[in-house]
């Protein structure tokens, strides 16, 4: 379990309190500046606070203990160098000393899982834009870690990419990782996640089950908009 | 890199040291009758300058690599820290008082200067760190040219002071950098430093790698911001104070070298580091021998403006091929 006990960022987070599991995917919502990249960094040991990995604090753990066991994929698309795709998901290898050998095989899984093997050997410079969030996301796989923890990882991405990482961060989950996103299209984290947390200026505002953290009345309050959800569970749209 | 490019990188190196020993004032043709003297300009003259040559080189080369892998800027360079101006202006107190007569004087002096532009940097970037990699890079860029233009104003008030013309002459001619009439002490002085400091570089390899991914990225892969910012000042310090202590200034070396390979290797900035100090021998090596072979009266080209002379075009040819390929 990974766990925020009255976590506090000088200016952005005041007193958050989660408990993320594994094997399922959660969502972390707000409006801007409401402290979910923070919260987020905050739960991957990037900014020092009262978390806690099982039962041992995070800032207690090695650098490359914490980096092999929660992956964290920041918020757009920055790539300093002209890395082929191969090379670009090998860097996820980076924190374990492992045999050539287990890494390219976990290389060679990640390029499969994210489509990527066509793309390989493909500089990261000629990829499009949804080409390259697959391939940051195969560079987190790659490390086979045991939390992955993305901020906006739908950014920018047309419907069919969106779906179609959705549709992976939900096997990850099944197969007993702990997904944790920062959304910020309420109907994603609605029929995508399974539990949410709910930020507002810093604290949590509502937190549980999609239906009951993001009903119309928690949404009227943090985001000031009056609103109700359409359709049929997992299918749900939102007008207002 | 592949295979090819280490094995043809290798080989120009294996060649080119025996070519530069031969080329001079004098040249030394192996199966002509002998010289007279050859043993002692081989051995006594020669060597130690090729020896110097390589090592200075390869620091510059793999300093370069790293500090454009650390700056995720393909135009940085080693000189940027202010560490290179500091450690001339050690050298250039050392000319202008007169100490510089003894051997050790200089190069101490030089790497005195080198040293305080690490404790500086230390003191005014250290502990950025921990506000990420990114505001250390920073504060750490503003923090070395802050420090590179007071060691070149302080440079300029002592040449400026100077007590008289043949000091005057001796700094500015420093200041040019050259390989001139070193000697296995000189060997003695630069190279343990160089390797040690390549050695660290090198090492820090795979946190420049995660560097690529942007500062959050570097940090969730288990990159420690002030362990490589450590690395990063006290590597470049050796390679460069070394450098600058026995050979003074030279530039280009750091900048070109690791743009001229980067093709080569997978553009990873810890795949870049080794293949720059060999890159950076061999070019240092190249341009010495054709300072000591250019025939140039009133002594010999100087190693810096040997450097620019065969850098700025081979530059520029790039420049352009590189604008052709974005047109």
């Amino acid at each position: 379990m990974l766990r925020a006990h009255a976590l506090t960022v000088a200016g952005r987070l005041h007193g958050v309190s989660v408990e993320l599991r594994p094997g399922r995917v959660t969502a972390i919502v707000g409006p801007n500046g409401a402290g979910k990249s923070t919260l987020l960094a905050a739960l991957a040991g990037l900014i020092a606070g009262n978390v806690s990995l099982g039962d041992r604090a995070l800032s207690t753990l090695p650098p490359q203990a914490r980096a092999r066991a929660i992956g964290f994929l920041p918020q757009g698309h920055d790539v300093a160098w002209n890395l082929t795709v191969a090379t670009l998901v090998r860097l996820g290898r980076l924190p374990h000393r492992t045999a050539r050998e287990t890494d390219d095989r976990a290389v060679a899984n990640a390029l499969t899982a994210m489509a990527l093997n066509p793309l390989a050997e493909r500089p990261v410079g000629t990829l499009s834009g949804g080409e390259r969030a697959r391939a940051l996301l195969a560079r987190l796989l790659a490390g086979e870690p045991d939390w992955i923890l993305a901020d906006e990882p739908l950014a920018n991405l047309d419907l069919g990419h969106a779906r179609a990482l959705l549709t992976h961060f939900r096997h990850l989950a099944d197969a007993g990782k702990g997904v944790v996103l920062v959304l910020h299209d309420l109907a994603q984290a609605m029929n995508h996640a399974d539990h949410v947390v709910v930020l507002h200026r810093g604290s949590v505002a509502a937190a549980g089950i999609p239906d009951h953290a993001l009903d119309s009345a928690v949404i009227a309050r943090v985001w000031g908009v009056e609103s109700h959800w359409l359709g049929e569970p997992r299918k749900r749209a939102l007008v207002w | 890199m592949a295979l090819r490019w280490w094995i043809m990188l290798c080989t120009a190196l294996i060649v080119a040291v025996p070519l530069s020993l031969l080329a001079g004032a004098v040249w030394i043709a192996p199966f002509a009758p002998p010289v007279r003297n050859a043993l002692p300009i081989l051995f006594e003259l020669r060597a130690p300058r090729a020896v110097l040559a390589l090592v200075i080189g390869g620091g510059l080369g793999a300093g370069g690599a790293a500090m454009q892998g650390y700056l995720r800027n393909p135009l940085a360079d080693p000189g940027l820290f202010g560490i290179a101006p500091l450690a001339a202006l050690g050298a250039v107190l050392a000319l202008a008082s007169g100490v510089a007569g003894d051997g050790w004087a200089l190069p101490a002096c030089a790497l005195a200067g080198a040293m305080v532009a690490m404790a500086l940097l230390a003191l005014i970037a250290g502990g950025a760190g921990a506000g990420g990699i990114g505001r250390a890079i920073t504060l750490f860029t503003l923090a070395g040219m802050m420090l590179a233009s007071l060691a070149g104003a302080l440079t300029s008030l002592v040449i400026s002071l100077s007590p008289n013309p043949f000091a005057l002459s001796e700094i500015v001619t420093w200041l040019m950098g050259s390989l001139e009439n070193r000697s296995w002490h000189d060997v003695l002085i630069a190279a343990p430093p160089t390797l040690i400091g390549i050695v660290l570089l090198a090492r820090g390899g795979p946190a420049l790698d995660a560097l690529t991914l942007g500062d959050a990225a570097a940090r969730s892969l288990g990159v420690e911001p002030a362990r490589l910012q450590a690395r990063m000042v006290i590597g470049l310090g050796l390679v460069v104070g070394a450098g600058v202590a026995v050979a003074g200034i030279i530039g280009f070396v750091g900048l070109i070298v690791p743009h001229v390979l980067r093709p080569l290797t997978d553009h990873r900035p810890g795949a870049l580091i080794v293949p720059s100090a060999l890159g950076g021998a061999l070019l240092v090596l190249v341009a010495d021998s054709l300072c000591r072979a250019w025939p140039l009266t009133g002594g010999e080209l100087r190693l810096g403006i040997a450097l620019s002379l065969i850098g700025s075009p081979f530059f520029l040819a790039l420049l352009l091929r590189l604008r052709r390929g974005i047109a």
